[in-house]
């Protein structure tokens, strides 16, 4: 079994420290770009208002959300929203 | 008109001046005219690297105050007579610089040279807005390491909309990311961000990699840029950010570790 254990222990390295530095990156500089682009003052509301809506017909959870507000080439802005929707009982 | 290129990075200690340093030697050795600016006012730095310590004389500050032209501010490099340098000052306030002046002094720079190499200061302060205010092209240092690759998204940020070109609504400034101390053996291994992930992260055009290399130390010691150094890892490596520089088509060297032997495997070495 030293030999299977050898395998198997190296596959189990992968979860690097350098993967994780990657991640925790990802992440902060996404969230320091996002307030760089100033977002307007009502965005905020405008989010939890439209969950509360959402919720009164489908499950949605906080991550299966996102909320955008952006800039395109010229004066045109875009309202993104995205919603996943999961399992069956969402569409029932 | 010339081409006016910061080196930058937010944090400290990643190799900017080194950066500079070898960059405008570079292009120097290249048959360019090109001038150095030390932005870092009250710690200059790039006068040791360059070597040319001992006979600063004048500094960017007299220049702007008016206290010395700038013909008698600028060093001549005493190996590539293309090259001279402008010594930040050691004492005074950095607020001695503003847009204005240091607007006037580029101007008059570019009437007679090619390239000018602003070397920033570390922060984002007064003085690294300075530095990058003008600036048409951007290299951004960054080490594989997650504090200086977050810097460095700042410093974009900051190239993005407090730069000359942002306020006038110019082309943007042109990004160039450099990653400097890479290690590969330390990057197989899963200890160190490679550079596909750092360019994933901050998804800019790749200018070069240094890799860490002891090259850099002994040139500091010796006041010879390391891009003199020919026979090392490192001063290859800057040579090909010259040639990318100069918009060449260069394959990136330098990325693998070098592999053992099966001797070496097995006796250790």
């Amino acid at each position: 079994m030293a030999l299977l254990d050898y395998f198997l222990r190296k596959k189990e390295k992968q979860v690097t420290t350098a993967s994780k530095a990657k991640e925790r990156l990802q992440i902060i500089v996404a969230h320091e770009r996002n307030s760089r682009n100033k977002q307007p003052d009502y965005l905020p509301q405008l989010t939890e208002d439209i969950l509360k809506v959402l919720r009164k017909y489908i499950k949605v959870s906080d991550e299966s959300f996102s909320i955008n507000l952006d800039k395109k080439d010229g004066d045109l802005n875009v309202l993104e929203l995205n919603i996943e929707l999961h399992d069956e009982q969402n569409v029932s | 008109m010339a081409r006016i290129i910061v080196v930058t990075s937010g944090k400290g200690g990643v190799g900017k001046t080194t950066s500079s340093a070898a960059i405008g030697l570079g292009l120097a050795l290249k048959g360019h005219k090109v001038v150095l600016i030390d932005f870092d006012i009250g710690l200059r730095n790039l006068d040791l690297i360059m070597g040319c310590e001992r006979r600063v004389v004048y500094d960017f500050v007299n220049v702007i105050n008016g206290e010395a032209t700038l013909n008698q501010a600028l060093i001549k490099d005493k190996r590539v007579s293309s090259l001279s340098i402008l010594p930040a000052s050691q004492t005074r306030d950095k607020d001695a610089l503003n847009k204005e002046n240091v607007g006037k002094v580029l101007e008059e720079l570019g009437k007679s040279y090619d390239f000018i190499v602003c070397d920033s200061p570390a922060g984002i302060e007064a003085g690294a807005m300075m530095a990058l205010y003008y600036a048409d092209e951007a290299v951004v240092t960054t080490n594989p390491e997650v504090s200086s690759v977050r810097d460095s998204d700042r410093i974009l940020g900051m190239l993005a909309s407090r730069s000359r070109r942002a306020e006038l609504g110019l082309d943007p400034i042109k990004e160039h990311l450099l990653l400097t101390r890479y290690s590969p053996k330390r990057v197989e291994e899963g200890e160190m961000l490679s550079v596909e992930d750092v360019e994933d992260i901050l998804s800019i055009p790749l200018l070069g990699v240094i890799p860490e290399s002891q090259a850099v130390l002994k040139a500091s010691n010796a006041g010879e840029p390391v891009i003199l150094d020919t026979e090392s890892d490192a001063g290859k490596a800057y040579q090909d950010v010259i040639d990318r520089l100069l918009g060449e088509t260069v394959e990136f060297r330098f990325l693998v570790a070098e592999k053992k032997g099966i001797f070496s495997r097995m006796f250790g070495g």
